[in-house]
């Protein structure tokens, strides 16, 4: 087998040494009756090429060749050559986690400027080396507020991200929090007054998302407002991290929960991603992951090492702030890479590239009869777009002409039927969103003559 | 006297600052294709959420200078790519360059996760044959591939055993977590909302077996146990552990870590495991990439299988594969989109690459391991003598009477070109090494390890002090954790 560097006169010889005569006295501790007799009946051995063969031939019974409207946490943006080819590079892709500092400072340094990025993007002060991805972050940020504030209520904006909020369900049934729903306003986003109603003092988190689900912008230092005055954090959740080119940061959030895929990580099917929780110096201690410091070593040179780790579960095991061991570092080099890459000037061209896309599609869309856009608030390049009709047939008539369409809101939001969320990126053609409007008014048409 | 070092030798390596210390205005690295629609004033659109600053701080470099910054910063890291990487309990082993490949594959790594599930067929039956192999490697009924990493595996398990034993009427209160376990065990058995106790291992380092059956009642709900344990010895009673603990309603846990001793040769489905996971970034090869990505599926047994998190795969009528969401009796979603997809990917091409041979693999993992022990038993104490598995655990103690400790020992080791072992751990034995070749090592690269630890082990009894300060030929010596901790520097600021 090519991945396995013995020659059976190696093997032969080594046991020799060992003083065994086989390899199966080696597995000898082993109960004999679960010892296998025979071999597992699995698929292969395959070589590369039939490997690659049989990967191709699965890519191509996906939607290859489809145009897309989907968005809604995952986000097709432009990835670069460089990004890839660094993170491919065998001592940061086969390297471990960087507890042996002296020869781990390519990892340590790159986490340590992954964190000041992180920072820097979210108005925070401090920002950990990742979570596993955006909806566990979210989830990790309210247990975080549990611990800080000991109160186990939590208060959750109704335009969470419907799959984070599972998720945030899941771990709260067996860690006793009471979670709340909170509606959203006529005008797409969460109202500070609603939102007072709501609270009381014994609310650990209230917890919005910004552009939230359903695209529309949250006014985050009123929704802090409230939650701070009664004792409350306010966490805020990021889906599309790219927004944060354009929108001003979440200074007055206690605690920001972000997903980072749009930093040169591909959709893939649902992740890898890239979790990342930032927050305030005061509450570094209470917060979950790992994290690089500064430090300097024994004759004064600068240098990075893991820091804080009296948080963490391989230290202080039932009473860590979280069990997160592995994350998803390798992800964070690459959005390392690419934020490097993209710059100061390139995170706000690239931002304003989908701004302006958004606001050609919502035009073109919202022109046909009958299509409107039910929310006022602002959006960056996601928005809900109210149809006349079934959304499930619209898309049915688009997929015809080979575009996925937006996704249908009714499955998750039963008081919004006909509604569906169009995401459109700096990667969405204009000829593609050309086809989608002629494809809906055509669609739409025979609905319109028949009112 | 210093010990000859065969393997590594010096070589000039860069100096490189911060990236935001390169920064200088108005340069770029990056350039957008142009805009094919009229460009928006975002004042305009965003209103009171216009960041007019931009994101201060940003560096501004050219594509040159951040190739070459990554690049410098990669040169300071050791890897598998280099050589013997034996971190105990972590299977650093050869990570495939063509699972890489098929994991960017255009239409595999493309593909959005809420896409209709019909045109998504490709991905799902690559799911589905993942599942089948994991099957067929644990001996399990059923499995779930979407935690994200060995952690939130145990996390799921637990949750399946709390909607078990709920359905028979008592969630029950405790975990037990034997004293040789992973952090990971008892800070996952708290979220799944138990309360931890510890079991003591016996003097041969296995589970104590009487003492387990006295803490076993009607109030434990599950034993988290590694197996091989932490020592890298497989617990030769587990038939009677999983008697003592069904017979009570208990179930047993397996955290699958150390599954790159068993694959192909026993199946935990066989002797009687419940619910494990598999760490597929250890045994099934998909890189560590500095800390992460990994994942964690969690294989079970039918009376689990009602509870499994959603989605689920399933197949149509008509054969098509689909992701089914509504599942009553399920513990619910335990992160968004399914899991990690790519690292799925790499899993499955490593199976196919191995076929039914994955047992040589684990033949030639346990074979090293051995080797090792057997070429260092006589200069370094082995604290339990039981046979070994993938894995070998000594102590520091007879270094200790000159001072010198496991982490001295494994610093120096960086001095001889290898990446330290782990340290410390498990923590039942005092100043441990615990030393994990994996099959990806060649004789050559065991008998320089081996060649490597004796000279250490020389140079302790006659330079005490010359390992106590490895290591010496690193970019930095030792750091100052401590300083570290007390003033933590978690970010670069500018001066200003």
């Amino acid at each position: 087998m090519r991945y396995l560097p013995k020659s059976p006169t190696e093997r032969k010889e080594m046991l020799e040494a060992i003083g065994s005569q086989s390899i199966e006295e080696l597995f000898s501790s082993i109960p004999e009756r679960f010892r296998l007799r025979e071999l597992l009946n699995l698929p292969g051995p395959l070589s590369e090429p039939e490997i690659i063969e049989y990967f191709q031939d699965r890519a191509r019974e996906n939607s290859l060749e489809y145009a897309s409207f989907l968005g809604a946490g995952v986000y097709d943006h432009l990835r670069s050559v460089i990004t890839d080819t660094i993170i491919q590079r065998g001592e940061f892709l086969t390297s471990y986690t960087p507890y042996q500092g002296e020869i781990s400072q390519g990892t340590l340094q790159a986490i340590f400027e992954f964190q000041t990025l992180m920072c820097q993007l979210t108005g925070q002060e401090v920002a950990n080396a990742s979570m596993w991805d955006g909806s566990t972050a979210t989830t990790e940020a309210v247990l975080m507020a549990e611990r800080i504030t000991r109160r186990h209520r939590v208060l959750v904006a109704r335009t969470l991200h419907p799959q984070y909020r599972d998720v945030l369900r899941t771990y709260a049934k067996s860690s006793g929090l009471t979670i709340e729903e909170v509606s959203l306003a006529a005008d797409g986003a969460m109202n500070a007054s609603t939102l007072r109603a709501e609270l009381r003092d014994d609310v650990a988190a209230v917890v919005v998302q910004s552009p939230n689900f359903l695209g529309a912008m949250e006014n985050v230092p009123a929704m802090a407002e409230a939650a701070h005055s009664c004792g409350a954090l306010l966490v805020v959740a990021i889906t599309e991290a790219l927004s944060l080119g354009l929108v001003r940061p979440p200074r007055e959030a206690d605690i920001v929960a972000l997903e980072g895929q749009s930093f040169g990580l591909a959709p893939s099917y649902g992740g890898p991603f890239l979790g990342v929780i930032a927050s305030q110096d005061k509450f570094v201690r209470q917060m979950p992951g790992r994290l690089a410091g500064q430090t300097t070593d024994s004759q004064g040179r600068r240098g990075f090492v893991l820091t804080l780790v009296a948080r963490e579960q391989h230290i202080r095991r039932e009473k860590a702030t979280s069990n997160i061991c592995t994350n998803q570092a390798l992800c964070a080099l690459a959005a390392t890479v690419h934020l490097t890459l993209l710059g100061k000037a390139g995170i706000r061209e690239l931002a304003v590239q989908n701004l302006s896309k958004a606001q050609f599609a919502l035009s073109e869309l919202a022109k046909i009869p009958g299509v409107r856009r039910p929310f006022s608030a602002p959006f960056f390049n996601e928005f809900t777009l109210a149809f006349p009709r079934a959304v499930e047939k619209i898309n049915a008539d688009l997929l015809r002409r080979k575009i996925i369409g937006p996704l249908a809101l009714e499955p998750l939001y039963p008081e919004l039927p006909n509604h569906a969320l169009v995401c459109i990126t700096e990667t969405t053609k204009r000829a593609d969103i050309e086809s989608f409007a002629r494809v809906l008014a055509e669609a739409l048409a025979p609905v319109e003559m028949r009112a | 006297m210093r010990g000859k070092i065969t393997k590594a030798s010096r070589h000039v390596n860069q100096n490189e600052g911060l990236i935001f210390e390169k920064s200088s205005p108005g340069k770029r690295a990056f350039d957008l294709p142009p805009l094919d629609v009229a460009p928006v004033d975002p004042r305009n659109w965003l209103g009171e959420s216009y960041r007019s600053e931009g994101v201060d701080g940003f560096p501004e470099v050219s594509e040159i200078e951040v190739l070459r910054h990554f690049t410098r910063l990669s040169t300071w890291n050791y890897a598998i790519d280099l050589g013997m990487y034996p971190l105990g309990s972590c299977t650093m082993k050869y990570n495939p360059r063509v699972n890489e490949f098929v994991a960017r594959l255009e239409g595999i790594a493309t593909e959005h996760p809420l896409a209709p599930q019909d045109l998504s067929q490709g991905c799902l039956k690559i799911l589905r044959l993942l599942e089948d192999c994991l099957l067929e490697i644990t001996g399990m009924d059923a499995v779930s591939l979407q935690p994200s990493a060995g952690a939130q595996g145990e996390l799921t398990g637990l949750l399946l055993i709390r909607a078990y034993l709920e359905s028979q009427g008592n969630p029950r209160k405790t975990v037990l977590v034997p004293d040789s376990a992973h952090g990971t065990n008892p800070a996952t058995a708290v979220i799944a909302g138990y309360a931890v106790e510890n079991i003591q291992s016996d003097s041969r380092g296995q589970i104590d077996f009487a003492k387990l059956g006295e803490r076993v009642n009607e109030d434990v709900a599950a034993l988290m146990l590694t197996n091989p344990s932490t020592l890298g010895i497989f617990e030769k009673q587990i038939s009677e552990i999983v008697e003592i603990l069904h017979a009570k309603g208990a179930l047993l846990y397996m955290d699958g870590a150390n599954m790159n001793a068993l694959a192909g040769v026993a199946r935990p489905g066989d002797f009687g495991v419940d619910v494990m996971h598999l760490n597929l970034h250890k045994t099934f090869s998909t890189p560590h990439g500095g800390g992460g990505p990994g994942a964690g599926p969690v294989a079970m047994k039918k009376i689990l299988e009602p509870f499994r998190p959603i989605p689920v795969l399933v197949e149509k009528e008509n054969h098509e594969l689909a992701l089914e969401e509504n599942r009553p009796r399920s513990i619910g979603r335990l992160r968004a989109f399914g899991g990690n997809f790519g690292v799925l990917v790499r899993a499955l091409a490593y199976i196919l690459a191995y076929g039914p041979g994955i047992r040589q693999a684990t033949e030639d993992a346990v074979l090293n391991a051995n080797y090792i022990r057997k070429k260092l038993e006589d200069a370094f104490e082995l604290p339990y003598n039981l046979p070994s598995m993938h894995e070998v655990v000594f102590s520091d103690a007879r270094q200790k009477a000159r001072g010198v400790s496991t982490m001295d020992i494994a610093k120096r080791l960086i001095d001889y070109g290898f990446h330290p072992y782990t340290t410390a751990f498990p923590l039942i034995v005092h100043g441990a090494l615990m030393i994990e070749p994996t099959e990806s090592e060649s004789k050559e690269e065991c008998d320089l390890f081996i060649e490597a630890m004796l000279s250490i082990a020389e140079e302790a009894a006659s330079d005490p002090d010359l390992v106590k300060h490895a290591p010496h030929s690193t970019r930095v010596s030792r750091l100052d954790e401590t300083a570290a901790a007390r003033k933590p520097i978690l970010r670069w600021k500018p001066n200003r």
